[in-house]
């Protein structure tokens, strides 16, 4: 079960954070940008899952519960924003909304 | 088990490649539910089980179809898809991607180069009564407040999602110009 080294994981987590981060980089769609932050929340949750399964010790199952919480309540609220936006702007582009002015 | 964590990975990151250059939303969504069962086979490889159920429960079932049921309510056409692509040009998108690869380049070098302790325990599985134990025993207070948190977001995405009505008076109504208002949430 231990076989996979730690830093193969590690690894892992990395790169599919780095993509999000890229994906959030690039895109001007609000939509997009919401899944490249799910994407990078979803890596960090694989990194506590490896380091809990390397220690063999529960605490990094119990914060990937933690993310997924957080997850769950900020696409509620960030798809609730982009209702909005697109009903205020009727454009989903960020660009639009860059001024402070509802 | 082995080859199963790297075949993972790999679908993993390839479905999450596909998410980043889609120009098409659902198709994004599509490759993001594999890029998220892919990750559950990893920690299905890792000795987490029950984490792994979550996420296949969770991030592939409720939260792509809350999005996916947003992308409908805004019943986007093909100039859309045709407008993502004009915005994803490869002058855009080059600097961040390499300033990223020069960033993530780092971490391989500090991972690589780092000793990693060796693991005390042989078989590193954690089944869900350990993680049950612990997070109704010294993470209760975390427990209480990812409550508090999932209903403040809940009345965030309420008030948030809610259409504002003017209506001052049913006398004055006629005033005001006929809004056409979209009957959303």
């Amino acid at each position: 079960m231990s076989a996979i080294p730690m830093e193969t994981g590690l690894l892992l987590a990395g790169v599919l954070f780095m993509l999000g981060l890229i994906s959030v980089m690039i895109r001007r769609n609000i939509i997009f940008m919401l899944i490249s932050v799910e994407i990078m929340l979803n890596a960090a949750g694989l990194a506590f899952i490896v380091a809990g399964s390397h220690w063999a010790q529960p605490d990094g199952q119990i914060m990937f519960i933690f993310i997924l919480t957080m997850a769950a309540a900020e696409v509620s609220v960030g798809l609730a924003l982009i209702l909005q936006i697109h009903h205020q702007l009727k454009t989903l582009n960020s660009d639009a909304a860059n001024f402070m002015k509802g | 088990m082995e080859l199963t964590f790297y075949i993972a990975a790999a679908v993993a990151v390839l479905a999450t490649i596909m998410v980043i250059t889609r120009f098409n939303m659902i198709h994004a969504l599509l490759y993001l539910v594999v890029s998220f069962l892919a990750v559950a086979v990893v920690f299905l490889t890792m000795g987490a089980p029950f984490m792994a159920a979550l996420e296949v429960i969770v991030y592939a079932g409720a939260i792509v179809v809350l999005i996916i049921f947003v992308i409908m309510m805004l019943s986007l056409t093909r100039e859309d898809v045709e407008q993502e692509k004009a915005w994803l040009q490869p002058k855009l998108w080059m600097g961040p991607a390499l300033l990223s690869f020069v960033l993530l380049a780092e971490l391989v070098y500090l991972l690589v180069i780092a000793e990693m302790p060796a693991d005390p325990a042989a078989g590193s599985y954690v089944d869900a009564r350990a993680v049950g134990l612990a997070l109704y025993g010294p993470y209760v207070l975390g427990v209480q407040l990812s409550g508090i948190l999932l209903m403040a977001g809940i009345v965030g995405a309420y008030h948030l999602g809610r259409q504002k009505k003017k209506v001052i008076h049913r006398f004055l109504q006629e005033k005001e110009p006929k809004k056409e208002r979209s009957t959303v949430l």
